[in-house]
């Protein structure tokens, strides 16, 4: 197992590399000149231009560009914010937190939801409770998440005011204030998860209630809800937790849409003020951060994959 | 949903079986129905518009769903949504052929040469698959749009260049599965080139499976760039693109939520017709799939 997480941390190197030179090169290659942006539109002395682009290293080759941002990185410096002057480290590290409770508590909403309608749907197959799961999984799928976040915010927060519509809740004011607005956002942006997970729940139950061990265990008397739980469910986790996974990264790519719509103070609100800004090196740590954030999340996935398929031993 | 159908199997329905188990299937033919308008609305969108999408009429704005002459009411401009919403049709059917054509052709090329010919250039294709994949992505196509500027030309070629590797991991995997296949083999024996073999007897075996993709493809762009187009990053205003409606009417959810609530049910509805269709086209190529 341990010589197992090594490999694949070893093979994470060259995707990182390519990961830090798309990055590199979506602000590197981009038309347009970064030091004009960086001083605005006024018009500027162009023996201070020169100057400036002779300090920052824009001057080099662009090989020698990309191995001095590669050494940034390394330091842990990913550039200046070109409007609040700061570093782009430090507002990512203040903001990131935050994307990570909303991913986090929609994939739980996403569980929540998906795994006992899945259940619930294999064991009523072909029966009312099953179309009502899969009219779920259909729609849950089709509908745009900005616009389902609209509609909720329009229901829950603007005509039955049950919850806020904007903005992160302070925990000083008490987890209840918290938590009260997590829960449109992250209902928002789990549902669509929560569809997939449910079809793909259901359909692997389906298919372990058809083999001999469930068989098996119904023929010695085991109570119904026993075999759904203890039996089925078990082994249908597994496909579970690797789609959970594999989907993170549309998770993270949804946080974009849903921080925006419900002002949540993300690194995906960060990165659309950025972008409005066209305060290029903020957007590209955070797209860094993001694409890093999932490589994590992948690599725990199949750690943790490993770790609990019994069949499945790396050595 | 890209579990298609395994290789090999892929190849023996014929037309008609496959026609009829399509045909035999009523979401998916709930879902052709969709799809047929949809395609007559994109299609003829000038002529069966009751009204001129960006033909501002400040009076009448913000009226009701079932107001005479404005079957949906109108926005806040007093443009009338129904016109806009067909006019819609065409924007985002348009933008989902495009960027699906775009994704499926570079995938299938550079997945099949990577199956094919191995060695390096599997190696390097298959590494920027991972690098691809590696990133969430509407963050990436997010990035590439902020960075040149948003455009429907930007939003096409992006969300195709973002979505390739799905098509590459797939037909590489086929074209493996096929490579010792005794019809692949025998006309290898028989003195064929390899190119020759490669696109006479590997490449038409794998395009099922990337049909299948396809049609599941184009909902997901159509979505993505809706939600581009919601974020500013998409097509611009006042061009009647759904995501950009949605955007536009979001400010005036208190008075009027019909603004985005059409446009909302209009990209579902398609999304839902393509999924339907996919999926049926999926179980009718797979006769051995249960049919869930």
């Amino acid at each position: 197992m341990l010589s197992y997480a090594v490999r694949r941390l070893v093979a994470m190197v060259p995707v990182l590399l390519g990961i830090a030179f798309i990055t590199f090169a979506l602000v590197s290659f981009a038309p347009g000149d970064a030091i004009r942006l960086m001083l605005g539109s006024e018009s500027v002395n162009v023996a201070n231009v020169e100057r400036l682009r002779r300090e920052l290293g824009l001057d080099l080759p662009w090989y020698e560009q990309f191995w001095n941002y590669l050494g940034d990185l390394l330091r842990g410096d990913l550039g200046t914010s070109i409007t609040s002057r700061q570093p782009v480290a430090d507002q990512i590290f203040q903001r990131f937190p935050n994307t990570l409770v909303l991913t986090v508590a929609s994939l739980v909403v996403a569980l929540l939801i998906a795994v006992p309608l899945g259940v619930m749907a294999a064991a009523n197959h072909n029966r009312p409770g099953d179309y009502l799961a899969m009219g779920f999984a259909m729609l849950g799928v089709a509908m745009p998440n900005f616009w389902l976040g609209l509609v909720l915010l329009i229901v829950f927060g603007l005509e039955l005011r049950w919850l806020p519509i904007r903005g992160i809740g302070s925990l000083e004011e008490g987890l209840l204030d918290y938590l009260s607005h997590l829960v449109l956002p992250a209902v928002t942006l789990g549902t669509s998860l929560a569809a997939i997970l449910t079809r793909l729940t259901r359909n692997t139950m389906l298919d372990v209630l058809e083999e001999d061990y469930v068989r098996t265990a119904r023929a010695k008397g085991v109570r119904p809800r026993a075999v759904l739980f203890r039996h089925a469910l078990r082994n249908a986790m597994l496909p579970l937790v690797t789609t959970a996974g594999m989907q993170f990264g549309a998770l993270l790519g949804g946080a974009v849409i849903i921080e925006t719509v419900f002002s949540w103070p993300g690194l995906g609100l960060l990165s659309i003020n950025a972008i409005r800004q066209r305060d290029l090196p903020t957007m590209q740590g955070a797209v860094l951060v993001f694409a890093a954030c999932f490589m994590v999340v992948t690599l725990f996935t199949d750690l943790l994959y490993a770790a609990i398929n019994p069949r499945i031993r790396y050595g | 949903m890209a579990d298609v159908a395994a290789p090999g199997t892929a190849q023996t329905g014929r037309p008609s079986r496959v026609l009829r188990a399509f045909f035999r299937n009523r979401l998916a033919l709930a879902g052709t129905a969709v799809l047929v308008v949809m395609l007559g609305s994109a299609l003829l969108a000038p002529l069966i518009a009751p009204h001129d999408p960006y033909r501002m009429d400040l009076v009448n704005a913000y009226a009701p769903p079932g107001t005479p002459g404005h079957v949906l009411g109108t926005d806040n401009f007093g443009r009338d949504i129904l016109s806009r919403l067909i006019h819609g049709s065409r924007i985002s059917l348009f933008i989902g052929v495009v960027v699906v054509s775009i994704a499926a052709t570079l995938g299938t090329a550079l997945g099949l040469l990577a199956g094919y010919l191995g060695g390096a250039v599997d190696e390097f294709v298959m590494r920027a698959v991972e690098i691809f994949y590696a990133f969430p992505f509407l963050v990436l196509a997010i990035a590439v749009i902020a960075v040149f500027g948003p455009s429907i030309f930007n939003v096409m070629w992006v969300l195709g260049l973002v979505s390739w590797p799905l098509y590459a991991r797939l037909v590489r995997a086929q074209v493996l599965a096929l490579h010792d296949v005794e019809y692949v083999e025998a006309a290898r024996a028989s003195g064929m080139s390899r190119w020759r073999v490669m696109f006479r007897h590997v490449l038409p075996n794998v395009l099922t499976p990337v049909v299948v993709t396809a049609t599941f493809g184009i909902p997901e762009a159509i979505l993505a760039s809706a939600a581009l187009g919601f974020l500013g990053l998409g097509v611009q205003p006042p061009t009647p693109e759904w995501g950009a409606m949605i955007a536009e009417g979001k400010d005036f959810i208190r008075r009027a939520p019909n603004l985005i609530l059409w446009p909302g049910l209009a990209i579902m509805v398609v999304v839902l017709g393509f999924n339907f269709v996919g999926d049926g086209l999926r179980d009718a190529f797979d006769p051995k799939g249960k049919g869930r």
